[in-house]
Formats: structure tokens, sequence, C-alpha cells
């Protein structure tokens, strides 16, 4: 924000401050939020490894499986539907596009390579922050105000260990088959699209979809559901943890706002760590 | 005296700018039923935190059975905190489990035990905190009573032989809250355990409390029995302690302990030497039974019928009544002799017989359950006094003196007193 003359001699006769302290102001605010940026990216790296140490124990499979359930399967649905609608216009657009140049037949190449490579790992991943993760954050930050997370430790019971290894795993195996889900359903629907609205040849549209895509595509895909599945994840339930030390608020108003923070993060971490992820494997 | 179970030395924990324990200084010993008491937000839940370890000192050192917690191994630290249980003022149930589950859970958890002993464990619990009808509701679905029961069926579980209750009466009617008092203190004498209450519940904690702890300006001002806290001179007293224990006590509408001694006072210092006062001490006898059969609410309920037809009996005609102990009340007769005491006694012998054992029998019945009955017994006494002798001894005097008044039985097809 831009200071007036009036401003400036005001804030600084009143504050005490000198001319260089008021231009230092703005690099120090910036310089604090990196701090304290780096601090719960530390803070968060820290807590994934606490949690993924403790994975592989023998009473985590059935906890894990509740957490499939209701982070994998209960997504199943709308993963389904935005792959229906986004196999679909992708179909409709790539058509317009390529009939120009006389290469509708390439529909199938563009539609296949998109979703899998691309779209389907960042699409799903961001529909199940929305779905599952806004839910996680919530759940997680609701035990921890309500001192249930306090409860569990006094009942010796390891509060990463119950809450956040079972969700982490159940993220890990549920990323990739929902985008598995999502390519799939995508193709088929650029199949509707494409070959049944508009007419383009179905043997062609297979052959493109089968030639393009080889295993390094498919592998890639499944590399970045993994990657958005630790981000996811690690950061929704991050900040329900902590949702009781926000300085900013307390209470159910620090879960509404961990919440929040929690699904805006994982959003903008997907697609930095997309674009950081394809520039490795491209 | 023994080890004491924990000890804390110069404990001080601030939060940023904030003190809130400054160099604590305490005992807790083992098999002893201890309450810490001062304002709210004085710290004193901080303090049960730092017991079982969800809080550490910035400085100072906690003791566990004469060992410093910061230089135990981990594996000891774990051992000895896992014989503790805590029980949070708002329960902290689990609100996606039934109370079932929650009881289920340290043990689900934390042993390997079998699925078959566990349901085993967790029944038994159930049943002795009267929940069976509740145990497939979810917390939402059950009083605030009925919660604070489910909270301490799941501290109890895992048989620990150390529980912490964070304010277990918070929020609770006065007989409830003497529910749960009575509650925890029959438990500890069933399994023994080493029980710390934080509790603003004054006197009514003084009745099972073995030991008091006084936190106030974040220091720990007191440690002794409740007797001891009665002469206790420290600003601490007037600041807190009166304006936490009123002017009656809230389960039996009684005069407190304090108005009956400033009472007592005033009535004896116009006194002349050879002048005579009387002493009647009632007892509820079979309490146990009482709780046992008709629970712990009905048994406060009927505590809560007696104090009250005392006073009305007793209080028409000049006379000031307490609470002594649990069941036991005392009243004054300041200008009645024993004779005349006792002549008092026999008309109000043959009232309670009429009316009065009826009204406890009325008051229990309410809360239990239809068709349960519970006999108990009613005790007097009566000693003199003058006004130099020490009420104390009086009292003793007179609870020497207890017979059996009035007897409240069950036979098959009625109830007969």
């Amino acid at each position: 924000m831009a200071l007036t003359a009036h401003d400036r001699g005001s804030t600084g006769n009143e504050a005490g401050l000198q001319p260089a302290t008021l231009l230092s102001q703005p690099f120090a605010a910036v310089g604090k939020a990196v701090i304290a940026w780096i601090d719960n990216l530390g803070a968060s790296a820290i807590f994934l490894i606490l949690a993924l140490m403790k994975i592989f124990r023998y009473d985590q499979l059935s906890k894990g499986i509740q957490q499939l359930y209701y982070i994998g399967a209960r997504s199943t649905a709308i993963i389904i539907l935005v792959g229906l609608f986004t196999g679909m216009v992708l179909g409709l657009q790539s058509y317009y596009a390529l009939v120009k140049f006389g290469a509708q037949g390439a529909v199938g190449t563009l539609v296949a390579l998109s979703l899998v490579r691309e779209l389907g790992p960042v699409l799903t991943a961001i529909m199940i922050t929305a779905r599952a993760g806004s839910a996680i954050t919530a759940e997680v930050g609701i035990l921890r105000i309500s001192e249930q997370i306090d409860a569990l430790h006094t009942m010796r019971i390891d509060p990463p260990a119950y809450l956040i290894s079972p969700r982490i795993t159940a993220s890990i195996i549920g990323f990739p088959l929902l985008t598995a889900v999502f390519a799939l359903v995508g193709i088929m629907d650029g199949y509707i699209s494409g070959v049944l609205l508009l007419g383009v040849n179905a043997g062609t549209y297979f052959h493109r979809v089968q030639a393009s895509l080889d295993m390094k595509d498919i592998t890639e895909g499944f590399i970045k559901a993994f990657v958005f599945a630790g981000i996811v994840s690690t950061v929704c339930c991050f900040h329900g943890y902590f949702a009781h030390i926000r300085s900013d608020s307390h209470g159910a108003k620090a879960v509404g706002l961990s919440t929040t923070s929690a699904v805006v993060t994982s959003c903008m971490l997907i697609l930095v760590a997309d674009y950081v992820v394809t520039s490795l494997l491209i | 005296m023994d080890t004491p179970l924990i000890e804390f030395r110069d404990v001080t924990k601030r939060f940023g700018a904030i003190t809130v324990l400054e160099r604590i200084n305490l005992k807790i010993y083992e098999g002893q039923i201890t309450t810490i008491i001062g304002l709210s937000g004085g710290g004193k839940t901080v303090l049960l935190k730092h017991m079982i370890g969800l809080l550490k000192p910035d400085t100072g050192t906690i003791l566990f059975r004469g060992k410093p917690i910061a230089k135990m191994k981990k594996a000891q630290v774990e051992a000895s905190l896992a014989r503790m249980s805590f029980m949070f003022q708002d329960n902290a149930l689990f609100d996606s489990m039934t109370v079932r589950e929650n009881i289920a859970l340290p043990l689900k958890e934390t042993t390997n035990l079998k699925k078959a002993e566990i349901d085993k464990r967790v029944m038994a619990r159930i049943e002795q905190t009267e929940l069976v009808d509740a145990a497939h509701k979810f917390p939402s679905e059950l009083s605030g009573g009925m919660q604070k029961r489910a909270a301490l069926a799941r501290a109890l579980v895992t048989d620990p032989q150390i529980i912490l209750f964070d304010e277990p009466t918070a929020g609770q009617d006065p007989v409830r809250k003497n529910a749960i008092l009575s509650m925890i203190a029959q438990y500890q004498r069933k399994f023994g355990f080493t029980a710390v209450l934080v509790s603003h519940e004054i006197p009514d904690v003084y009745f099972i409390s073995n030991r008091i702890l006084a936190l106030y300006n974040r220091r720990i001002v007191f440690q002794g029995t409740p007797e001891e806290l009665e002469n206790f001179d420290h600003p601490f007293k007037d600041e807190v302690l009166h304006s936490m224990e009123g002017l009656q006590e809230e389960l039996s509408g009684l005069h407190s302990k304090r108005q009956f001694k400033v009472l007592y006072h005033s009535q004896m210092k116009h006194r002349a030497l050879g002048e005579t006062y009387t002493v009647a001490v009632f007892s509820l006898d079979s309490l146990e039974s009482i709780i046992s059969i008709l629970g712990h609410e009905a048994a406060q309920e009927a505590i809560r019928s007696m104090g009250s037809y005392i006073d009305k009996h007793f209080g028409a005609i000049g006379g000031f009544s307490t609470r002594h102990h649990t069941n036991e009340f005392v009243t004054v007769l300041p200008y009645s002799e024993l004779d005349e005491a006792r002549d008092i006694l026999k008309e109000f012998i043959e009232d309670f017989r009429e009316h009065g054992i009826r009204d406890i029998w009325a008051g229990a019945s309410r809360r239990a359950a239809p068709g349960e009955c519970a006999e108990f017994t009613v005790l007097a006494g009566l000693a003199q006094g003058q006004p130099i002798a020490d009420i104390n001894a009086v009292i003793a005097s007179a609870e020497s003196q207890l017979k059996e008044i009035s007897r409240m039985q069950c036979p098959a097809g009625g109830i007969s007193t």
C-alpha cells in the first residue's frame, strides 16, 4: 500500500519512526511472512515424516481401510461426474481446434494425453481437496479444540498414529486410483463428444488413444497423484491438528479459517508441484 | 510422611509474557483424594496438565515417586504416565463414537486384550456408572450428568492408579454435583486409586477430600487437610474461599459451615458463664446401600430432603443447622438445655416418623428407577455444651450418643417406616 506524504508524516511522528524504518517495514513484513511460511513448511515436513513412520504399524490396516472409504470410495461419484464433463469438454474443444487443420483424427491423442498426464491428476487432487481435504481439516480441528486430541494423549494413544497416518495412507492409495478413474471416464466421454456427437471415426479415436499413450505418460500421472496425495493429506491434517495455535482466531472460527487455509494452500501447492514434477519428468 | 506420589518443586510455567504458575511446590500422596482449589483462570487446569505430561514446566522439577520425570528414560516416563487417567472438564468424549465405543477406546488402542475381555471390562464399568441404557447412544444424546459418568467410566476402564479430575462437577445442579463427588469418593474407596481434583465446589469437596491445595496468585499457598484449612490465616481465605463458599450450603440449603460458625459465635458471645446450649447430630445411615440400590443422585436427593426437613423443624424454634459430613447434620439449639432439647427431639422424632422419613424417601425415589427400594436408618444424638466449650468437642460428644430414631423398610408389597 502506497503512503501519502500526510500519512508518512503523521505515522512517522506518532510512532516516532525514522524514514529508514518506514522504508524497511514492507520488507520486514515480507520477510516475516516468508520466515513463517518456511517455518510452516518445515513443520509440515516433520509432521509428514512422523506420520509416515507410523503407517506400517500393525494396527493401521483397519483404520487405513476406513479412511480409504471416506477419502476414496465416497469421492468416486464426484470424480466420475467431473471426469465426465471434463472429457466431454476436452473432446469438444479439441475437435473444433483440430478440425481447422484437418487433424480431427488426433482428438483421441489430445484427450488421452491431457487427461492422463495433466488434467486427471490435477483435477482429481483439487476435487478431493474440496470434498475430503476440507472435511479432514474440520474434523481434526474440532478434535483439537474440543480437547479430544489431548484426551488421546492422556489415554496413551499416539494422536498422529491414530488420526494422521491412516488419512495419509488412504490418500496415497486413493489418489492414484481416483486419478485412474478420472482419466478413464474422461477418455470415454471424449469418445461421446468427439465420436458420437461430432462424428470422429471411432476406430481412429481409440487407435490414437492407444498409440499416443505409453507407460511413461501413465507413470507420470501416477507420480503426480502420489505427490498430490502427500501434499493434500499433510496440509489438511496439519492445519486441523494445529488449529488451536492460530494467532488470528480461536475455537470454531479457528477451525473455519484453518479449513479455508488448508484448501487454498493445498490447491496452490498442487499447481506448483504439478509444474515442478512435470519439468522434472518431461 | 511417605514419599509423595507426585511432587512439584519450584515449577514455573509461562505462556508468552503471562506467568501462570510461579515456583509451585506441592505434594500429592498415594491413595488420597487431593483437591486443588482456586479462582477461575488461576492455572488449576494448567497444573493438572503438567501432572499428566500434556504440558511441561519452563523451570522447576516434577517428581514421580521421588524421581525427577525429566531425568527418567522415555520408557519409564511412559510407564508412569500409563498409570494415570484424566477426566476433562468438558469430558472430551468422542462425539462420533457411542458411549460403549468411547469407554472401550483406551483398551482397544493400548492393550492386546481380546474383544471378549474388552467387552467384559467395558460392560462392568458401564454397569457401575449406571449407563446401561445409554451404552449405544452418542454423547450428544446424553444429559450433562450422564456424559460425566461416561467420561468417568472411560477414565476408570484401564484401572488407573491415579485419576486427575478437571472440574468434574462443572455445570451440574447441586444434587448431580454431589452425586458426582460421591461417586468419585465411592470409586476411590472401592478401587483405591489416587484422585486429584480441580474444583470450585466449596464446601462440598471438603466432605470427600483428604487434602486441599490452594492455588492463589500463581502459587500454592496452602497444603493440608480440610480441617487445617479452617484455621488457615491468609488473604486467600477472605478473597477466594469465602466468596466461593457463600452463606448457604448448595445441596441442603442449610447454613454453610462458615456461616454456621459465625452464627454460633454471635449467639454465644453474649451468653453468661454457666448457661448451656444443646447440639443435636442427625445421621443418614446406610448411605452406601442407598447408593448401590438407588444410585448416587437418589442418595444426594435423600440428603437434601433430610437437611431441608431438619431446617424446617428446628429453624422454626430458633435452631440453626449445617451439614457436617456427607450424611451428617448438626443443629444448635442455642437456648435449650439438655432436658428441654430431649423433649424437642421427642416431638421431632414423632413428626419425623410420620412425615420426615417419607419426605426423604420421596426425594430419593424421584431420582431412582420405579419399583426400586432401599432400606435406610436415621440416627440422632444430643449433647450439652457451654459457650466456652469447643463446639467440635460438643459435636463429637453428640456423635457418640447417636441412636436410631427411624428406619425405612421395604417389605414385599409396600414400604413401611
